[in-house]
């Protein structure tokens, strides 16, 4: 811990001393100034830390690549720590004391609709990084996202489903916010796939033992999979109830568990899973033709060399923040807020870590179902379901 | 009796045998102090979270358990002679809101000596379900269940047998006469931090096969191991198994047969019309306390 800490900092040193140099090289140009803010602490950090880290990772780099327009960037980062009121006076700040060019940040929905107001009002380009589709629709003129939404996660769920010809299913959901928000997107969507929500079982945040819910489930002869709506520990524990009972039905768990910590603390009952996952979660065993692999591989090494830890798809949601407004502000050839917005609304193909992109003035997000990858379970590991 | 029926009540079993070893501990170190101690939920998370990181070091399963139990004792022992002997003259009221705060040093610090991930623990019999009548019980529920009356059984002996738990029950019923009587009052405390540290270890290690452990999970099952203490009788070592057990097997039946949303609440709802009717718990000191 500590070698590696010192190690780290060692590292943080050179990275010091390299910008300094790449500084004294640019010196007469004013820096392109990008604001954060990410819930670095608090309840929230599993999102926020590696959306910071990411986004200092990158800013370094393109730096020491020549920076933007030939102009360095600098990134003034505060930590919101998951609080929506003091995301609210951080971007004031951001707008009005450090004057930044864009903003990227907003870990969590309820820190990035309590902003919204304030960019709008300024009219500065923000690109959030929080999963509700609210955030998007209705579409506000200065607001896009960058992480694939709940309901696209259901569609693809059940798509899959369409294809396996199941038609009624049981959903057992946590009492998170998340967990709550993707079972309403799922009844939302369910008639479009012909998909019957038969029965709705839910469990608390801290749950120890979900077999209880499950026998329901299982006692219902109508029901053919069941989905999973989750998040944290209670979908792992879900997953090893459903085998101890003996269900034998498919079970799929959400994109909130794409994770290997997933697959370990569900040990062997993870198997036969399926669940939609983002394409950076399986970049070694994405084929060589996926537009995707050397975004998302070139990415994992790059994190994971510098930070010695797992890149995880929020990181990713960072990466792709920032790589949309520095291309924005590339196409426009400016910083001026309205042309980076009005070329951040033009972007088109750009391919990121969360999927490919395609704005238009209609969609703020821009994400298809490909940004999703059908993933099952097995032997320990992930396989794309063909 | 139906599957179904069986499979909710082994599933109200084995979280209720969580909570009762849980609830033990709350109920130790009342009975030596009057405290409700909050930080027993975080013994549970660092027992759990401890034996993850020995199982890491290298050390076989019992070892690191062992070692695990070990060090929450250290951290109980010291919350005692570090933060509750300093303030003994405090009221029961102040010594109760130390260890809310003693929770939360704890809990923020296990963040930070550990990660915010979640940890497994492997089952020490496997994960392979036993088959009864149609349902199935994992073999680590046994094990919770089994250590809670083993557990149960040793603090009888001890409290009821022993010269040093005897010292502690006096303690427990009169302060100064205990101390007029050669009880080192101060060390009555100190034992039962370590007791009921140990014992909280002890529950963490067990559960987190079933119910894995990661720095935040003493706040839950420190409040239902709360909840079972109150509903036992607080202070009562048989009274906080069968709180315990009542409250899992409640909250199961109400999730299994009325509806999973509102489990908790009529977990909760129980829970208060047992305190309305018997203030003292089911299995409480009878005496109203007057004032």
């Amino acid at each position: 811990m500590n070698l590696r800490s010192s190690i780290a900092v060692l590292g943080r040193l050179v990275a010091i001393a390299a910008l300094a140099f790449a500084a004294h090289a640019q010196a007469q140009k004013e820096p392109i100034k990008i604001g954060a803010f990410v819930s670095a602490t608090g309840p929230a950090a599993f999102l926020g830390d590696p959306e910071r880290k990411t986004l200092e990772l990158y800013v370094e780099k393109i730096n020491a690549g020549g920076g933007v327009l030939g102009r360095r960037l600098k990134l003034i980062s505060y930590d919101s720590a998951g609080d929506a009121e003091k995301a609210r006076t951080f971007v004031k700040r951001l707008i009005e004391e450090d004057k930044v060019d864009a903003i990227v940040g907003g870990s969590t929905t309820g820190e990035t609709m309590a902003v919204i107001p304030l960019v709008e009002q300024a009219q500065i380009p923000f690109i959030s990084l929080a999963g509700a589709v609210v955030v998007v629709e209705p579409v506000k003129k200065w607001v896009f996202k960058t992480p694939a939404t709940d309901r696209m996660a259901c569609e693809k769920i059940f798509q899959d489903m369409n294809a396996r010809k199941i038609s009624k299913i049981g959903l057992i959901t946590g009492s998170g916010a998340f967990d709550k928000s993707m079972r309403a997107q799922c009844m939302q969507v369910a008639p479009k796939y012909g998909i019957d929500i038969v029965g709705d079982e839910t469990y608390g945040a801290q749950d120890t033992d979900m077999t209880a819910q499950l026998t329901k489930l299982r006692q219902n002869a109508q029901v053919q999979a069941v989905l999973n709506c989750g998040f944290g520990a209670g979908p792992a524990i879900v997953t090893k109830n459903f085998r101890q009972i003996g269900m034998s039905v498919p079970l799929y768990q959400s994109h909130g568990v794409a994770s290997k910590e997933f697959i370990k603390l569900a040990g062997d009952a993870a198997n036969g899973v399926r669940l939609p996952a983002a394409a950076l979660l399986i970049a070694e065993t994405l084929p060589f033709n996926d537009p995707q692999k050397h975004v998302v591989l070139d990415y994992q090494h790059a994190y994971e060399a510098r930070y010695h830890q797992d890149v995880s798809t929020f990181g990713g949601h960072a990466y792709d923040g920032l790589m949309l407004i520095v291309q924005a502000m590339k196409n426009a050839g400016t910083t001026d807020d309205a042309k980076v917005r009005e070329a951040l609304e033009h972007i088109h193909g750009f391919v990121g870590i969360d999927g490919e992109f395609n704005f238009s003035p209609t969609d703020h997000m821009g994400l298809n179902l490909a940004a999703f990858r059908m993933l099952e379970i097995q032997n320990g590991n992930w396989t794309l379901v063909k | 009796m139906s599957a179904q029926l069986l499979q909710v009540l082994f599933a109200g079993l084995t979280a209720g045998a969580i909570y009762a070893l849980v609830a033990l501990g709350f109920s130790i170190i009342y009975n030596s102090s009057q405290v409700i101690n909050f930080a027993q939920g975080e013994f549970v998370m660092i027992g759990g979270m401890a034996t993850v990181s020995f199982l890491h070091l290298g050390l076989p399963l019992p070892l690191a358990a062992l070692a695990a139990v070990a060090a929450t004792t250290l951290v109980a022992l010291a919350l005692d002679k570090l933060a509750v002997e300093r303030a003994r003259g405090a009221s029961v009221v102040t010594l109760i809101i130390i260890t809310i705060g003693a929770s939360i040093l704890l809990r923020g610090l296990a963040s930070l000596v550990w990660d915010k991930n979640i940890h497994a623990l492997p089952a020490f019999n496997g994960d392979k379900p036993i088959a009864v009548g149609g349902a199935t019980l994992l073999p680590q529920s046994l094990w919770v269940l089994g250590v809670s009356l083993a557990v149960l059984a040793a603090l009888w002996w001890f409290f009821n047998r022993t010269l040093y738990g005897k010292a502690m029950l006096a303690t427990s019923h009169n302060r100064l006469a205990a101390q007029l009587a050669g009880i080192s009052v101060r060390r009555v405390l100190l034992v039962s931090f370590g007791l009921s540290g140990a014992l909280g270890a002890l529950a963490g290690i067990l559960v987190a096969p079933i119910t894995f452990t990661a720095w935040d999970v003493g706040v839950m099952l420190g409040l239902k191991g709360f909840a079972a203490a109150i509903l036992g009788g607080l202070g009562s070592g048989p009274g906080a198994v069968l709180g315990g057990l009542l409250l899992g097997l409640a909250e199961a039946l109400a999730a299994g047969y009325v509806s999973s949303a509102y489990k908790d609440v009529i977990a909760f709802v129980i829970i208060l019309a047992v305190l309305v009717l018997m203030p003292g718990g089911l299995l409480g000191r009878r005496a109203a306390e007057r004032v």
